[in-house]
């Protein structure tokens, strides 16, 4: 009978424990202070008719838990809302692997009576291209790939963004902070130094971390920043240990291209200020977000809806920017920003859309101690990774121009690599 | 006062082995399983998923299986593919030697024809190259099978964990290989260009005869050859097979080696006739389903066909009714139809008998 009564007590002071600690979080968030985003999400127009019978299908690598895949979903919630498609209209294959199984799942998708098929991970390409092969009558489009522009093919499509400009912008947001820590005294110039978490040693990725980098670098001239790779796309032990080395290094700011809460839970938890991907992680992380910049796709399911429902062709490579609404940023906490942040941004995002700004200014970065004039990159797939196009012209580097998917690579000064992993 | 006499006391139930029963019955109580299963996954359709009622849920589970005829080739070609693998573990398993490395067997020998198309395609014509593939994926396949073997038989080594651990190291060694292969593409190789099977009415067909055949030899090499009759001694009784003048520890390295070299045909079929490309998924669990094939085959090569037919129809039946809305929602309904059958079995195999109260008559367990 006491051990009954103990271990009733017992339970009744843990749930007691338990939402104790629940209402003190919500009263902690319950402070933070969001701004408008300074490049928000456009507002999709119809102003063309979509027959009843047509019919879309996507096929997604994972599914909603995938943060990934997710914020493909969401984009085709958003267009799905704004032209009026039925449930029926839409038809998902989820969980669908890199493999052959993807063939199989578009001309499944065919057989369902789709007039479009969309599919999302980068090893679903040669795969896709299979079934466009196949089936003239139907469009194919894919995120990522980088097949299109040299496959020859009327109904296969290449599509991505570019979101360096937005990691750009994200950096802006980095160098003022950086310029408040030092104006406060709590670092030096010389100790701004950032720290960024980055999945693989490869184009998309670096060309992430130096658009985010040149972006700080343009407001706060002494940054350098140290990059720690894991080697995967979601690991939240890996991304936790990257992060917790590079603040331990000495970073005083954290940026991340992976897909857990790693990095950003453990800025919270040591008080660092952090700038996310992918979608907010406000919520979790309430006194050190500062902004977060993603790619938002229903401008692009947009565009390829009005082509086949116009019977206008198609791009065989589409890179959507802020322009087109395809690149977005969050609010801006202000919790954790510097103050004014929100109007800068304002006003480097209008200088980008209008191309006052370049953020591959061949000005504002050196190679070696040098400004580069030259730079072959790989833009047309082969198994060697043959540099075949003159990327640079103009004074800057024609990023996603000749090919939507990320190509710059270059290894620039003021950025240290700590490792390399390419998977 | 009898109530309270303790000694009296036994357990409600009973559990006791049947003598035997006929094989209308038996066939009857699995056949009734099997719908009762499909009425619970049903249900629980119709209580989870929007838009489905129970004739819809019927409906998309036979059009996703044999709807179109793209999903009955789709059918006979995954079909086949679970088939080879589920004839690969049959033989250790009919040894009672409990495999569970099908998966990287199967995973290494695909790995061994990819990287001889890889390194080799396009430098030696198709039939070469193919030929090569083969032999590397088979070869490949054996020795991942072999090794565990050959540690069993000499330091007896627990065949479980071992097999189970070779399929992590198998899959490891795809993460590195496409790390070397493929580094600025984020580990993604692609289809590959040469080495592909040729195709015969369409990519399907060669694998599904290429299966038929195998399933023809295994059931040989069971049923009539003098290797297949050691394994069953072996299976039987290790004591009785060495009494006899079986050398146990060479038919357990023989056998695996064998077991492995079959997955590494499997493995060389998906690469080959499928996804001229590998990830680290590429045999997709299939290496532990056919282990359920093989079982409820009772390890007979051609009850096999079915058992793999029926397991793959559900599969792919399932798979039409749930990726829509959850890619995991096929696995449960898979996972719900094998329970039913195999806890249908227990009831062939036993019956359970109820305490008997007093003055009652013997009644009969509640089998069915």
């Amino acid at each position: 009978m006491f051990k009954k009564i103990l271990s009733l007590c017992l339970a009744v002071l843990m749930a007691a424990a338990c939402l104790g600690m629940v209402a003190c979080t919500d009263m902690n968030s319950g402070e933070a202070k969001m701004t408008d985003s300074p490049l928000p999400e456009v507002e999709l127009t119809k102003d063309f008719d979509v027959p009843a019978d047509f019919k879309i299908g996507f096929i997604l690598l994972h599914d909603e838990a995938s943060t990934y895949d997710l914020n493909f979903i969401n984009a085709v919630k958003k267009v799905q809302a704004a032209l009026g498609l039925t449930d029926e209209q839409i038809v998902y294959k989820k969980g669908i692997p890199e493999s052959n199984a993807c063939y199989e799942a578009a001309c499944d998708l065919v057989d369902a009576g789709c007039d479009i098929v969309f599919a999302d991970s980068f090893g679903h390409e040669s795969y896709l291209l299979k079934a466009a092969e196949e089936h003239p009558e139907v469009q194919f489009c894919h995120a990522t790939g980088t097949m299109a522009h040299t496959a020859g093919l009327d109904n296969f499509h290449n599509a991505f963004a570019s979101i360096y400009e937005g990691r750009y912008l994200a950096g802006v947001a980095a160098g003022l902070k950086l310029n408040e820590m030092i104006d406060k005294g709590e670092i030096t110039a010389e100790q701004a130094k950032m720290g960024y978490v980055g999945a693989f040693t490869f184009a998309e990725v670096i060309s992430g971390y130096t658009s985010f980098y040149l972006g700080a670098k343009s407001v706060c001239p002494s940054v350098t920043m140290e990059v720690q790779f894991t080697g995967s796309w979601y690991d939240e032990n890996l991304e936790k240990n990257a992060a917790t080395a590079l603040i331990n290094n000495g970073c005083v700011l954290i940026s991340q291209h992976a897909d857990s809460m790693g990095a950003p839970s453990v800025c919270e938890e040591k008080n660092v200020p952090n700038v996310s991907y992918n979608g907010s992680t406000h919520e979790a992380c309430p006194n050190t977000f500062i902004v977060s910049s993603r790619i938002d796709w229903s401008p692009y399911y947009l565009y390829i809806i009005k082509s086949y429902c116009q019977g206008t062709p198609i791009a065989a490579d589409w890179c959507g920017g802020a322009e087109e609404g395809s690149v977005v940023l969050t609010g801006i906490n202000e919790n954790a920003a510097a103050e004014g942040t929100l109007a800068k941004l304002q006003d480097v995002a209008a200088k980008l859309k209008s191309g006052e700004i370049k953020v591959f200014d061949t000005n504002t970065f050196t190679v070696g101690g040098n400004k580069l004039d030259t730079y072959m990159a790989d833009v047309d797939t082969d198994a060697a990774y043959t540099p075949d196009t003159e990327a640079i012209k103009d004074g800057y580097f024609h990023e996603s121009e000749y090919r939507a998917a990320p190509y710059f690579d270059i290894r620039i000064d003021g950025i240290t690599l700590l490792n390399e992993n390419y998977g | 006062m009898k109530m309270h006499e303790k000694q009296k006391r036994e357990p409600l139930l009973r559990v006791t082995k049947r003598d035997s029963m006929p094989i209308w019955k038996s066939m009857l109580i699995r056949v009734i399983a099997v719908l009762a299963a499909i009425l619970v996954c049903a249900v629980l359709s119709v209580l989870v998923l929007d838009n489905v009622d129970f004739i819809k849920f019927i409906k998309t589970l036979f059009s996703g299986a044999v709807g179109t005829p793209r999903n009955i080739w789709k059918l006979g070609k995954n079909t086949a593919v679970l088939l080879c693998i589920a004839l690969a573990v049959t033989p250790a398993f009919r040894m009672k030697f409990w495999n569970i490395g099908a998966e990287g067997q199967t995973l290494i020998g695909a790995l061994a024809a990819v990287a001889v198309a890889y390194y080799l395609g396009g430098k030696l014509p198709n039939p070469v190259l193919l030929v090569l593939m083969l032999i590397a994926a088979v070869l490949a396949g054996a020795v991942w099978g072999g090794i565990p073997a050959i540690f069993k038989a000499k330091w007896n080594t627990n065949e479980t964990l071992f097999t189970l651990m070779m399929n992590y190291v198998a899959t490891g060694l795809v993460a590195f290989c496409l790390t070397k292969w493929c580094p600025s593409n984020g580990s993604v190789l692609g289809a590959l260009p040469h080495g592909h099977l040729p195709i015969i009415l369409n990519e399907y067909l060669l694998l599904i005869l290429v299966t038929l055949v195998m399933t023809a030899i295994v059931h040989v090499y069971l049923y009539y050859t003098k290797h297949g009759y050691e394994i069953s001694v072996v299976g039987e009784s290790e004591n009785t097979a060495r009494y006899i003048g079986i050398n146990v520890g060479k038919v357990v390295i023989r056998t695996m080696i064998v077991s492995g070299a079959i997955c590494g045909l499997a493995g060389f079929l998906i690469v080959g006739a499928l996804d001229h490309s590998i990830t680290t998924t590429s045999v997709g669990g299939m290496g532990f389903t056919a282990i359920m094939a093989s079982w409820l085959a009772k390890f007979n090569p051609l009850i096999m066909i079915g058992s793999s037919l029926f397991i793959t129809f559900i599969q792919q039946g399932a798979a039409e009714i749930g990726s829509a809305v959850d890619p995991a929602f096929p696995n449960i309904i898979v996972g719900i139809v094998l329970f039913f059958i195999i806890g249908c079995e227990f009831f062939i195999g036993y019956k359970l008998k109820f305490r008997e109260k007093a003055g009652k008559s013997e009644k009969g367990g509640k089998a069915q």
